[in-house]
């Protein structure tokens, strides 16, 4: 499948920005963290500032942008229109709870109740994500089991690493969500091993044989495409990325997605006081990059079914 | 409304595509393309439409647009048993099509009435969504017009009453010189169409993914791998005996009536 910008900004952006916006809901109505301005208004600018970017830069790929109201129309059958609801919908108790947070000094009790809601928006929000691939039967890679526990750690991961950021910068149990960002990412890490490990050892069920119908006559494969050039189905469907540059790209993505972020986490949790923020940081700037590179990866290591019409054996 | 209807119609509209019979002349892809251009569809946006190798807004992957129907041809099986199969590709319409259920916006919808599946252009939002969704490859964005397109089954040709009767079947059935394509309701199991995939044993394209397509494929016939028993040769001895007794060699051609003028008047007239 063709990995488009847009979507990969979004998906990891809003995925962070739910992240963050999950950690923050359950921090806050535990008392977990002070209920400081500092640290709500840093807090809920990235957090609104990651989803909001991430759904603005979604509408990017659309060929009509000004129509992306119309798509919340469908929630009764369409993954992507209830991702668009349940998006619009968390803001309600996400933005109130921040009103509790910033404006009055109070993200306990009824705000609290509030953020909550938020955290369980941004958990639905994520989940219908996921499910816009993991219903499609037409790309193997993507129906699996696997794909929400993948977009779910993953956004809990990144989220984490910013939330141990602002934990670090402006007080509350800083080394808990050092600890948790450490967890969430091995978790993560994991979750996307056995993903790997699925799809590389599942064999796929559609070849050319069940796509024409002619398997019984024999080995099919493709003589004459229908056209010299590229159409969209073979742009679109049809991008290749070799096998050798995945495995190097899967590597990129475990060392600067995790490894590099846990030995940041672990120094900052070593140096720990004011001077952790450093490591923190670039621990989160580490470990969004290398969701950025595992996005691209669900979307390039994905093969469409159609792809068995243009000469691919299986898919 | 990109719910499924709750009740199926029983009427099923759709193609036959006979592969024992297409010849991949792509004659069916160009007249789609032509009646589409100016139909329902339009326009059906190519792009470098000129040449390969010039560019157009920044596209210099050669020239390419817009189709609802591609002819692939395949090579299957191996050696003595090998043989060369032209396949026509296009929309199914799916009983379960997930392109529809998957649309966020209502443009995409099936019928009720018929079964045809079809975008409503000024719904979409260009999102791509139903292409991912479709095993077949049936739709084709066009990025000019920002939206989805793809087969209405000619749906501005088969109910249009200013066609004579005969020509209210889709463009690529009306267009095909081998009759490969045939065209009717495959909910009626005593349709012409239904009977023929009864007889010829009509299958689906990648049942495994429970689509449910409405448009069936036949089979290749068997191959002949041995010399027929048609009785050419024989046959043929047998008409050469019978000329070389019809037209004696070195006699003059008998006059039959009109006497010794007509004779000589056809006689010159021949040479």
């Amino acid at each position: 499948m063709h990995p488009a910008a847009s979507v990969i900004f979004f998906t990891t952006a809003s995925g962070a920005g739910y992240g963050l916006l999950f950690l923050l809901g359950i921090a806050g109505a535990a008392g977990l963290v002070p209920a400081s301005l500092a640290f709500g208004l840093v807090g809920f600018t990235l957090a609104f500032g990651l989803i909001t970017a991430g759904l603005l830069a979604s509408t990017f790929h659309l060929g009509r942008p000004e129509r992306a109201w119309r798509a919340l129309s469908q929630w009764r059958s369409s993954w992507l229109s209830r991702e668009g609801v349940a998006a619009l919908v968390t803001y309600a108790p996400a933005g109130l709870f921040a009103l509790g947070w910033v404006v009055f000094g109070e993200a306990r009790g009824i705000w609290g109740v509030f953020g909550l809601l938020g955290s369980l928006g941004a958990v639905a929000t994520v989940v219908c994500t996921g499910m816009i691939y993991a219903s499609l039967p037409t790309i193997r890679q993507w129906r699996q089991p696997l794909t929400i526990p993948v977009y779910l750690t993953i956004g809990l991961y990144t989220g984490a690493l910013w939330m141990a950021l602002l934990s670090a910068a402006f007080g509350g149990a800083a080394s808990a969500f050092l600890w948790l960002a450490v967890l969430a990412g091995l978790s993560a890490a994991g979750v996307k091993a056995l993903y790997w490990r699925t799809i590389d050892t599942e064999a796929p069920v559609t070849t050319s044989g069940t796509a024409t119908g002619l398997g019984s006559l024999g080995r099919v494969r493709l003589l004459d495409a229908p056209t010299t050039s590229q159409n969209y189905v073979m742009r679109e469907m049809g991008y290749r990325v070799a096998r050798k540059h995945a495995m190097k790209l899967r590597a990129i993505a475990a060392v600067i997605g995790v490894a590099v972020p846990v030995l940041l986490l672990l120094i900052a949790a070593a140096v720990g006081g004011g001077a952790a923020v450093v490591p923190v940081f670039l621990a989160a700037l580490s470990g969004s990059a290398g969701a950025v590179v595992e996005r691209w990866l669900f979307f390039a290591e994905a093969t469409h079914v159609v792809t068995t019409y243009y000469g691919a054996e299986a898919a | 409304m990109t719910m499924l209807p709750a009740t199926a119609g029983t009427k099923k509209l759709g193609l036959v595509i006979d592969l024992d019979i297409c010849v991949g002349c792509h004659a069916c892809a160009v007249n789609c393309k032509e009646w589409n251009s100016g139909g329902h569809s339009a326009p059906m946006t190519d792009w470098n439409a000129y040449s390969g190798t010039e560019s157009t807004d920044g596209d210099d992957d050669g020239a390419w647009g817009v189709w609802f129907n591609r002819v692939h041809t395949y090579e299957v099986g191996d050696g003595a048993e090998g043989r060369t199969v032209h396949f026509p590709r296009s929309c199914l319409h799916c009983e379960t099509p997930a392109c529809v259920t998957v649309c966020p916006t209502g443009a995409s919808y099936k019928r009720e009435e018929d079964g045809i599946v079809l975008v409503n252009e000024d719904l979409c939002i260009g999102c791509k969504l139903c292409s991912w969704a479709c095993a077949y490859g049936a739709r084709e964005y066009d990025h000019e017009d920002g939206v989805m397109k793809k087969c209405t089954l000619c749906i501005d040709r088969i109910y249009n009453e200013n066609l004579e009767e005969v020509d209210r079947v889709p463009a690529c059935v009306s267009t095909c010189p081998a009759s490969a394509r045939h065209f009717g309701d495959l909910g009626d199991p005593d349709s012409a169409v239904s009977v023929l995939v009864a007889e010829r044993g009509g299958y689906d394209l990648m049942p495994e993914m429970g689509f449910k397509p409405t448009n069936k494929y036949l089979p290749p016939r068997p191959g002949k791998t041995a010399c027929g028993s048609t009785g050419a040769p024989s046959r043929l001895e047998q008409l050469v005996a019978e000329a070389a007794d019809a037209v004696p060699q070195g006699k003059a051609v008998p006059a039959t009536t009109g006497g010794k003028m007509l004779a000589w008047v056809d006689a010159v007239l021949s040479r």
